[in-house]
């Protein structure tokens, strides 16, 4: 495994107006590694990834991003550098096919003199090809995305930016809402996609879902990194017990009105 | 949990079976509505007169004046707004080349060419007030209808006294963009078929010898053009995929780097410009324009699209589909006059039609997305 840190959050903080939502994160990425974000709702789990993304600006705080430090304004910065986040809902367009879906927004193309056109025959071998890949036979790769699972839809989402060059993904509760098996195929998924040497962030609240991929894991508690254990150094239940061990005082700034 | 197992698809998909992997192409509703209706008016109304020379271009007009507007509401509708202001832009349109070019005079090319600017940037004020306000655009475009009518009488009655402006067709003789619109082609095959006896020609009168059909109107070229190229840009272009991401889920497409809103105002201008063609069509055929032409055509072009199997909610729908709506439509309406039936039965049918339409197309959006 390599060691080099793609991705350095030092000292992460973010405010809205007088809320801190973010006092102080700090966590690193490593390529080809799976680093576990824990936290329960309100942690600030969300504003984290965001601010990762691109989509939020850190108030104080530093990126660096392949020992560059970087100052996004918009997430398309962050893709285009390499950080790809898959939501959980929001990525896949139903309705659509799957090659559709999968080179929307990066549509190959074929020229035909001086008119270009959408290459469908490229789109959809490669369609099929890294579905196969990641273990989903699709009936076509017209077949809509609507008829996939839960969990197919999250493997389309986490292929399609693997396959568009994605050196970090960020992955925010792609397990939350999936049975028992859709799980198990989503977290089969991180896997071969580290072992391509993509760093992986997996943003979960499920400590047996971490516990089964991930090489490292930072809990998240009001705004603050509670520490990063390796694997093997932390045992299920302490996990829960750091994760859990804010949860009074979590409430308790909930009902105030003061979490994110 | 390293190792994957082979996730086989079957063992979560039902196999779909061949009537259902047919049940979800979008045009399937127009192609059982248009045999539905061929067969009809071919028992019921065979001897009237529809399917002669004559009556085929009467039909053929019709549809073709109805895919126009519905070839523009169709992408709109994919990209997932719509456009009420259709049928006040076609009054509006006409009116402004009747001011152009018969009340100010100037040349037919510069009275057209300038209607097509104004009516694509009306479209266009239309899409960016949509996009910039997040308003639905059936408000957005209802205020565009009253407002686009309201001046499409407001004009000729200040500067005319009336609102019905004559003279066109005078005023295009000789000119070289109107034929484009009000011409036909084919009148030389048209007239040697009479010539030959295949189609009838006129008897007695000024037109003796003449064929009773004698070309076919640009109006319809138009219509098969646009169908054409709409339909090879939504399935065959980098654009179309964008216009179904806009539709399906505007977050989603935005999120992948789609130009939602780019996307969006364009199809409003190409709307409009769908609008000003028949517009500029229908002055050229009847030499005049009228401040209450194109009432209710911004309803018909979205129940051919709807007929045509195009989801009210956007991100799904073909552009052949709508295109077999208008034939519906063109075929039903004329078809009940050739059949001796009263004409406002068509209302009727149109109610009725959309209303299976919409309750087949959500049926299979729930097979597509596998909703129960």
């Amino acid at each position: 495994m390599c060691a080099r840190p793609i991705v350095q959050m030092k000292n992460i903080e973010k405010h809205f107006g007088s809320v801190i939502a973010l006092a102080g994160v700090s966590i690193d990425v490593n390529a080809g590694e799976c680093h576990c974000l824990l936290g329960d709702n309100g942690a600030g789990k969300s504003t984290f990834i965001k601010t990762m993304s691109g989509v939020h600006k850190p108030t104080a705080g530093e990126i660096i991003f392949e020992g560059q430090p970087m100052d996004f304004t918009d997430p398309r910065d962050a893709i285009a550098a390499g950080i790809a986040t898959v939501h959980q809902h929001l990525a896949m367009i139903p309705l659509m096919s799957v090659s559709r879906n999968f080179f929307m927004g990066n549509e190959p193309i074929k020229t035909l003199g001086f008119l270009r056109f959408f290459d469908h025959d490229y789109a959809n071998r490669v369609t099929t090809e890294e579905m196969r890949q990641m273990g989903i036979n699709l009936r076509g790769p017209d077949q809509a995305v609507g008829t996939l699972s839960g969990g197919e839809r999250q493997t389309v989402a986490i292929a399609r930016a693997v396959h568009f060059g994605a050196k970090v993904l960020i992955l925010d509760e792609p397990t939350s809402a999936l049975g028992v098996r859709q799980t198990s195929n989503v977290l089969a998924t991180i896997d071969k996609v580290r072992k391509q040497g993509v760093a992986v962030v997996f943003i979960t609240h499920n400590v047996r879902h971490a516990l089964a991929v991930g090489d490292r894991f930072t809990v998240l508690n009001r705004g603050k990194t509670l520490g990063t254990a390796e694997r093997g150094e932390i045992t299920p239940e302490e996990l829960q017990d750091l994760m859990a061990g804010g949860q009074e005082l979590a409430e308790l700034e909930g009902s105030l009105g003061g979490t994110v | 949990m390293s190792d994957t197992p082979q996730t086989v698809a079957d063992e979560r998909i039902k196999s779909m079976s061949r009537l259902r992997t047919a049940l979800i192409r979008p045009e399937l509703g127009g192609i059982v509505g248009t045999v539905a209706v061929f067969t009809f008016f071919l028992l019921f109304a065979f001897d009237s007169g529809m399917f002669n020379a004559q009556g085929v271009m009467n039909w053929s007009v019709v549809s073709a004046q109805f895919m126009i507007i519905a070839v523009g509401a169709c992408l709109l509708m994919i990209a997932g707004e719509f456009d009420l202001s259709v049928g006040s832009m076609i009054g509006f349109a006409g009116m402004m080349i009747a001011i152009f070019g018969v009340t100010l005079d100037w040349p037919m090319w510069m009275a057209i060419a300038l209607t097509f600017v104004i009516c694509i940037l009306f479209g266009a004020l239309n899409g960016y007030i949509v996009v910039r306000t997040g308003l639905p655009s059936f408000i957005v475009t209802l205020a565009t209808l009253f407002i686009l009518r309201g001046f499409t009488i407001f004009i000729p009655q200040t500067i005319e006294r009336k609102t019905i402006i004559g003279g066109i067709r005078e005023a295009a003789e000789g000119d070289w963009l109107a034929p484009l619109f009000g011409g036909k082609i084919l009148t030389g095959v048209f007239q040697w078929l009479g010539n030959a006896g295949i189609i009838d020609v006129f008897e007695r009168g000024s037109r003796k010898g003449q064929p009773v059909v004698d070309g076919i109107p640009m109006l319809i070229i138009w219509a098969l053009l646009l169908v054409f190229v709409a339909h090879v840009l939504l399935t065959r272009t980098r654009f179309g995929n964008w216009i179904f991401a806009s539709g399906g889920d505007a977050d989603a497409a935005r999120n992948s780097g789609v130009p939602v809103n780019k996307v969006k105002i364009l199809m409003f201008m190409f709307t409009a410009f769908c609008a000003t063609v028949f517009a500029t069509c229908q002055v050229m055929e009847f030499g005049s324009a009228g401040a209450d032409r194109g009432l209710l055509k911004e309803f018909e072009a979205i129940i051919a699209v709807v007929i045509g199997g195009a989801l009210l909610t956007g991100g799904y729908g073909s552009v052949i589909g709508a295109a077999l709506g208008a034939l519906i439509f063109g075929v039903v309406q004329q078809g009940l006059f050739f059949a001796g039936v009263e004409s406002s039965l068509f209302r009727v049918f149109l109610g009725v039609i959309l209303l299976f339409a919409v309750i087949l197309n959500t049926y299979i959006r729930r097979i597509i997305t596998g909703e129960r």
